[in-house]
């Protein structure tokens, strides 16, 4: 057998082992989370999968903003008297046992009437009875069972959201009336002059009118309202020329069936709404689970502890001013600038710059909104409120209040202008030919021009290769947030990387020792010390020494945010920050660095670097031919000659840059004519990413949270991103092949409609065909372009 | 032959409910979430064994 694996999370279980019930468990979290479990007959919990569990986080305090009953009222999405219902987003919710033992929290808990999970997006609804169990208590009960929720500041202002189902409705309307009309057409089409059908056509006629009429005047709406949008801002759009088909398919129908010339073109009519419909629909895919949207609301708590005279009291974040006395506990996020006052903080910005080394503030020392403390409750006082904070207010920027990317020319926006302006003219030039030969016969050609020429199955082929790239992209864990992103990816000829958190990873750390060599009997009481202390620099430096053995330590003694100090056998080890270990020495903040001492010796240091990922020296010298790279960054120069040995020769470095510098740094370079993408990670980058042509994120966690963006990369497929580009640019040129596969099916039909025979079942025939072919000819294409990328 | 009226009416009527049974269906979230109730079903034998267990212990 392998190493011991947790029964319920599916760690691997190091050196203490807990057994229980004839498992193992690899800490009292998992095994608490299981006695929960088999008391309540919810082991079935572990049948589903294997570990499905997580190791639940120590909470205590975390939730008493649920006391407030104002926050509380916010998060509901209804209240009655005796009935709350919450929803509820759970980042762990990944398998079939979380679905499982989530709708059975009934069991655990008597007071919860009914829960139910909607699994893509991660939520859980929850019902329970008011009267005899409180919001807090629910939020407790999941985090014990290891299902902590995630309360920001985002589900605080959330308004009413209502989900837009119209494109929904209206491809249903299209197709019932699409089946329904074919039906009634297929009479005609086959008994053109039997007398059966000369009794009844007219009541087939006017059925088929009365169910295109929803089509026209619902359905086709945003067609009509696209087109007028169009003209008024003189853009010559798609959306024309078929506004301009469905209205003269639709007035030469009723037209024909009025005065009994014809059945009508009403099968074409409600194909062709149909069909563009769905083209519409399939492009509309969304990553439910993400969201492309988040400032840092999603990020911020609801509440803090303020403390007022020597009590503690809850307060919502906007109510902070300036001057207030905040408590942050461990693991609480600071949510403003602020100066410590009491206790030692280890700040961890690694949502802010990617950093993911903690940094060290004694009192005194300002701390800006965006950390998270590491080490034990600081009190802090509030220097600027939330929306004045350094990190908050770059959301103040215009880049976030304005939509510069709508105003991006499509591929299809770009060819619809020649193609109408053409159609326009084939029509006008055949009907004043026609006016020559048979004048009764003009006004039929002018019309059959504009319907065969509607562009039915241009407008399908953006929608279909583009949407078809976005779930190739999103299976390869590139999420992008719609199809516009690929065509604006083809189209870039700079790209920007954030070095902290982005070049570097946090996952990995490179640790260089320097000083004085240390024994194997130091090393071993080394390992030993690191073991059993929690702080994250401790277990970074416990994973390095992989083959020293440890040892019992008798007496060990963690001083939070200072260090460790040790005795055994007469030897005593001291390792933690500079001024704890040795009082002469100075605190460098160029780097992180652990410095150890021996019975009051100085030995050395470990200094702590975040090392760059696998793959990109080779990723940039693979970009360095066809784009403009740069790399801007929020640190000191530090890296800066290693970086320029290691990276392309004209590859531009830029240090020391707030975040405001990196959004002008993107603006400049789009003033120079450049097309921008900006890769990032961290909320310091969020202007850049809003302001570039496309902005990436960065992702180790796809679940846990990423900036506004347009589009989310799980940092595993980091050295992917040659390649994704590759196949945008693909796409592109297969949506030009199928543009000109559709003009070929236009220019056949044009012969029909020039020559003034087209009959409806020709119409009705072609119409389909030219989509059909398109859609499949899209869907093929891409499905092989998508099987080189991996 | 006006059988055809009645067979139209029919016809047509019964597409309707069903359409206005799919209107229905999506206003009120059905296909909002079209993935856990898939896994949601498998889920019901289990729970009938928990509970004959309980039964038995008990």
């Amino acid at each position: 057998m392998k190493a011991t694996q947790c029964y319920h999370c599916g760690d691997s279980c190091n050196d203490d082992v807990i057994e229980f019930d004839d498992k193992h468990f690899c800490c009292n979290g998992c095994k608490t989370v299981y006695e929960i479990f088999s008391d309540n007959d919810l082991t079935c919990y572990y049948n589903f999968q294997d570990n499905p569990g997580a190791i639940p986080n120590e909470i205590k305090g975390k939730y008493d903003f649920l006391e407030s009953q104002e926050i509380v009222d916010k998060l509901l999405d209804f209240s009655d008297t005796n009935t709350q219902i919450v929803t509820l987003y759970i980042p762990h919710i990944h398998c079939s046992s979380c679905i499982w033992v989530l709708e059975n929290l009934h069991k655990l808990q008597s007071e919860i009437v009914n829960s139910q999970v909607d699994f893509p997006k991660k939520k859980v609804r929850i019902t329970y009875n008011s009267e005899t169990t409180t919001l807090k208590e629910v939020v407790l009960l999941l985090s014990a069972i290891a299902y902590e929720p995630y309360i920001s500041l985002e589900d605080y202002e959330r308004g009413s959201n209502k989900v837009d189902r119209s494109l929904t409705y209206k491809l249903g309307v299209a197709g019932f009336a699409f089946g329904n009309v074919m039906f009634l057409s297929f009479p005609e089409y086959f008994e053109v002059d039997g007398y059966w059908i000369e009794t009844y056509k007219n009541v087939f006629r006017w059925l088929m009118f009365t169910f295109s009429l929803p089509v026209v005047f619902y359905a086709s709406k945003d067609y009509f309202v696209s087109a007028y949008k169009g003209i008024r801002s003189k853009i010559l759009n798609i959306d024309i020329p078929i506004a301009l088909g469905i209205t003269v398919l639709f007035l030469r129908s009723t037209i024909e069936i009025v005065f009994d010339l014809g059945t009508g073109f009403f099968d074409s009519l409600t194909g062709l709404v149909f069909f563009l419909l769905l083209g519409k629909f399939f492009q509309q895919k969304t990553y439910n689970f993400l969201s492309f949207e988040r400032d840092y609301k999603s990020y911020f708590p609801i509440a803090v502890t303020r403390i007022n005279n020597s009590k503690e009291e809850n307060v919502q974040i906007y109510a902070i001013e300036k001057g207030d006395r905040l408590l942050i506990r461990n693991q609480e996020l600071l949510p403003v600038d602020a100066i410590l006052i009491n206790g030692t903080a280890q700040i961890d910005y690694s949502f802010v710059t990617g950093e993911a080394v903690p940094v060290l503030k004694k009192s005194g020392d300002k701390l800006f909104a965006g950390g998270k403390q590491l080490s034990g409750s600081i009190e802090v006082e509030v220097l600027n409120s939330v929306s004045q904070s350094y990190l908050t207010q770059l959301w103040s920027n215009d880049v976030f209040s304005k939509d510069y990317k709508s105003s991006f020319k499509t591929i299809t926006d770009t060819i619809s202008k020649n193609f109408t302006v053409a159609v326009l003219s084939i029509a006008i030039v055949a009907t004043i030919v026609w006016l020559f030969i048979d004048v009764s016969k003009a006004l039929n050609v002018f019309t059959a021009v504009l319907i065969i020429a509607c562009p039915c199955a241009i407008a399908l082929a953006a929608p279909f290769t583009l949407g078809n790239m976005l779930r190739i992209f999103g299976k390869q864990k590139l999420y992008l947030k719609n199809t516009t992103v690929i065509e604006q990816l083809a189209q870039i000829d700079t790209i920007i990387f954030d070095k902290t958190g982005t070049l570097t990873t946090h996952k990995e750390n490179t640790i260089s020792y320097t000083g004085i060599p240390l024994k194997i009997s130091e090393k071993v009481l080394l390992k030993s010390a690191l073991r059993a202390s929690n702080h994250p620099l401790s277990r970074t430096l416990y994973r390095n020494f992989k083959e020293e053995k440890t040892i019992a330590i008798s007496s060990f003694e963690e001083v939070l945010g200072k260090g460790i100090s040790v005795h055994q056998n007469n030897t005593s080890l001291k390792l933690g920050a500079a001024s704890f270990v040795n009082q002469e020495l100075q605190e460098t903040s160029l780097d992180t660095a652990v410095h150890v001492s021996f019975n009051g010796d100085y030995k050395g240091k470990f200094s702590i670097k975040n090392s760059y990922r696998k793959g990109v020296w080779s990723l940039f010298n693979a970009l360095k031919d066809a784009f403009n790279l740069s790399v801007v960054s929020g640190d000191n120069e530090g890296e800066k000659d290693f970086l320029q040995d290691n990276l392309p020769k004209d590859t531009s470095l830029l240090f020391n840059q707030k975040p405001e510098d990196k959004l002008t740094v993107v603006a400049q370079l789009q003033k120079e004519q450049k097309k921008v993408a900006m890769i990032g990670d961290g909320l310091n980058d969020a202007g850049a990413l809003a302001q570039s042509d496309v902005g990436i994120a960065l992702s180790e966690n796809i679940n846990i949270f990423s900036p506004a963006c347009d589009g989310i990369l799980d940092a595993s497929r980091f050295n992917k991103i040659p390649a994704f580009i590759m196949a945008s640019k693909k796409a592109l040129k297969i949506i030009k092949l199928s543009f000109i596969l559709s003009l070929c099916y236009n220019l056949i039909g044009l012969y029909f409609a020039i020559t003034g025979q087209l009959q409806p079942v020709i119409a009705a025939i072609l119409m389909p065909l030219s989509s059909i072919s398109i859609v499949v000819f899209t869907t093929v294409s891409t499905n092989l372009l998508g099987k080189k990328i991996k | 032959m006006s059988v055809i009226y009645l067979l139209l009416t029919l016809s047509i009527l019964v597409a309707i409910v069903f359409f206005i049974a799919f209107i229905y269906s999506v206003k009120n979230g059905q296909y909002d979430d079209a993935y856990t109730p898939s896994v949601r079903m498998l889920f019901d034998d289990e729970l009938v064994i928990d509970k004959i267990e309980k039964q038995t212990k008990d």
